[in-house]
């Protein structure tokens, strides 16, 4: 564009330089526009495949992670996998499926220390507060210990146990005689490193660990437990209640 | 042009078969230790280098960061921790010293199947190519930028074909070799070196670093060109040339300094009057207008096979 003599607009040669600069810039924003669209849609990602412990929510995971494998690389425990093009994360990105080899949690969470980016957020230094998902009783109808019977497995694995996995006792009304012990997740505690989910001694488990997102585990803000904010304020929200007259059939003066 | 089929014939008859192939045979040796160093772990349990070329770590200490990656992700808005940034900056300082797409040369794993794409080409006599320009690359490197930004993604690494094809090797994901896979029938039937002189936007970015790095080729005896054509046939990018090679009249200086040259060291190899040589940008010993001495050898060098077309430009 610039070479002498080419400035003239009547120049032809100026015309076939501008032409030719808007076929390949035309053809380009074509090509980046595709591959945007392949960039966005990559943020699919099938629920059983969880990233590493301290991952950065999804979205920024992308912008972050460099696909250089180094997570994988140093997980003593071969939990991580680099994704192929049929895996479904975004190609080249490290995830995990719970129920062929779960995250161990290592107390030095080597992937994390091993990340050179942030992908993985070096600010997790505690395995307990990792937050990879939650575990979910995705079936209550196969759950062993929901049909009464004594399993645990999910309860007696689980390395936050009594904390993020509790057994609360019911009464079996089928037997009338016998107690349910219903293991229940507290996602407070749960890490989703996926250790029960590999270990339900179903052909299906009937514990999953899912993605935070799709376990929907933000409480809706417009709704307020009364009982909570009761106790944040120290006084009840609302005056006491009214006292109303009691009004009786009999009590005369019918209307 | 009609390039020679068998461009190396004559530079192997005048100077051997080592002095013929030396390039050549340090860029595979090159190559193939950069991928046994991240090799030996998965393979032998020796870790040298983790990672891949994206980023990788090697004996524990040395960090290095593709620099191009690290452009998609600022433009997708995330800002690495600081080892990716000494990493960045390291391999950045390298390729500023060693030429900047001498990556593509010696490091790359495309770059043996594209090469044999060339040879197949001239073997086989495949004279076709589609007219793909040059600077599209560089509007895939803005493309490629935009579409990080928009997407909040890195763009160009979910198809890109050099990592892809790199995890294939160091990972076993086998379904990344495909790129690579691609790149080989589009450089042998559709256009002549046209992926990595036409499209490949790493190599454009690693080309802006070349456009200032130390290392170059330079036809610093190009008074002794008889205009045999053997570099421009094996040159991936013959445009870089002429310019050194034909600027004696012009007062051009010898030295190639294009950023596109990949300093593979092929014009070198194929030149059997030792035209061309690897040095320094900055040339003591030939001065650009030294045409006393270039003019009195050029005269007692009979041009052989002088084609009309290839004029100085």
């Amino acid at each position: 564009m610039a070479d002498s003599g080419a400035g003239n607009p009547g120049d032809p040669r100026r015309r076939k330089a501008l032409q030719e600069m808007a076929r390949f810039g035309g053809g380009a924003a074509v090509a980046a526009t595709m591959l945007t669209g392949f960039g966005v849609s990559s943020r699919a990602k099938p629920a059983q495949t969880l990233r590493p412990p301290g991952a950065l929510p999804e979205k920024q995971f992308l912008s972050a992670c460099v696909r250089c494998g180094l997570c994988v690389r140093d997980c003593p425990y071969d939990t991580l996998n680099l994704s192929d093009w049929a895996d479904g994360p975004a190609v080249g990105t490290p995830f995990f499926v719970a129920r062929n080899v779960p995250c161990e949690m290592c107390d030095n969470i080597p992937c994390v220390k091993a990340c050179p980016t942030g992908a993985l957020d070096h600010s997790l230094t505690d395995i307990a507060k990792a937050k990879m998902g939650v575990a979910v009783i995705t079936s209550r109808e196969t759950c062993l210990n929901l049909q009464g019977l004594r399993c645990d497995v999910c309860y007696r694995v689980c390395p936050a146990i009594d904390k993020a996995i509790t057994l609360e006792t019911s009464h079996n009304a089928r037997t009338a005689r016998h107690a349910i012990f219903e293991p229940v997740v507290h996602a407070e505690y749960c890490t989703g490193c996926g250790k029960c989910e590999k270990s339900c001694v179903l052909n299906d488990a009937a514990i999953k660990v899912l993605p935070i997102e799709i376990a929907a585990l933000k409480q809706d803000e417009h709704y307020l437990r009364g009982w909570e904010e009761k106790k944040k304020s120290g006084a009840p929200l609302v005056d006491a209640p009214l006292k109303l007259p009691v009004r009786k059939p009999d009590a005369g003066g019918a209307p | 042009m009609t390039a020679n089929a068998r461009p190396y014939r004559e530079a192997r008859a005048q100077k051997g078969l080592w002095a013929s192939t030396r390039f050549l045979v340090l860029r595979r040796i090159s190559q193939l230790s950069f991928l046994a160093l991240f090799l030996s772990g998965p393979l032998f349990g020796i870790w040298i280098a983790k990672g891949t070329l994206a980023s990788s770590m090697t004996l524990g200490v040395l960090p290095l960061n593709d620099p191009f990656i690290f452009l998609q992700s600022l433009a997708a808005r995330h800002w690495p921790e600081g080892v990716a940034i000494l990493g960045t900056a390291i391999v950045l300082g390298s390729y500023l010293l060693l030429g900047g797409r001498s990556y593509c040369a010696w490091v790359c794993p495309v770059n043996p199947v594209t090469d044999l794409a060339a040879w197949l080409r001239r073997r086989l006599g495949i004279t076709y190519t589609a007219k793909v320009r040059p600077e599209l690359r560089l509007y895939f490197v803005v493309g490629v930028l935009a579409a990080s930004a928009v997407s909040g993604s890195m763009a160009w690494e979910l198809i890109n074909p050099i990592t892809a094809l790199h995890r294939a090797l160091v990972f076993g994901l086998w379904s990344g070799a495909c790129g690579a896979g691609a790149i080989f029938i589009f450089d042998l039937f559709v256009a002549k070196h046209g992926w990595c002189g036409h499209l490949c936007p790493v190599g454009a970015f690693y080309g802006q670093i070349g456009r200032v790095s130390l290392l170059r080729v330079a036809a610093d005896n190009r008074a002794a060109c008889d205009d045999c054509m053997d570099c421009f046939a094996v040159c991936p990018e013959p445009h870089v040339i002429s310019p050194a090679l034909r600027g004696e009249r012009s007062g051009t200086s010898p030295v190639i300094a294009s950023g596109d040259c990949t300093l593979c060291g092929a014009c070198i190899d194929v030149c059997s009057k030792r035209v061309f040589n690897l040095g320094l940008r900055a040339r003591s010993g030939v001065a650009p207008t030294n045409s006393a001495t270039v003019t009195a050898s050029a005269s007692q060098v009979a041009p052989t096979r002088r084609s009309p077309e290839r004029v100085a430009p």
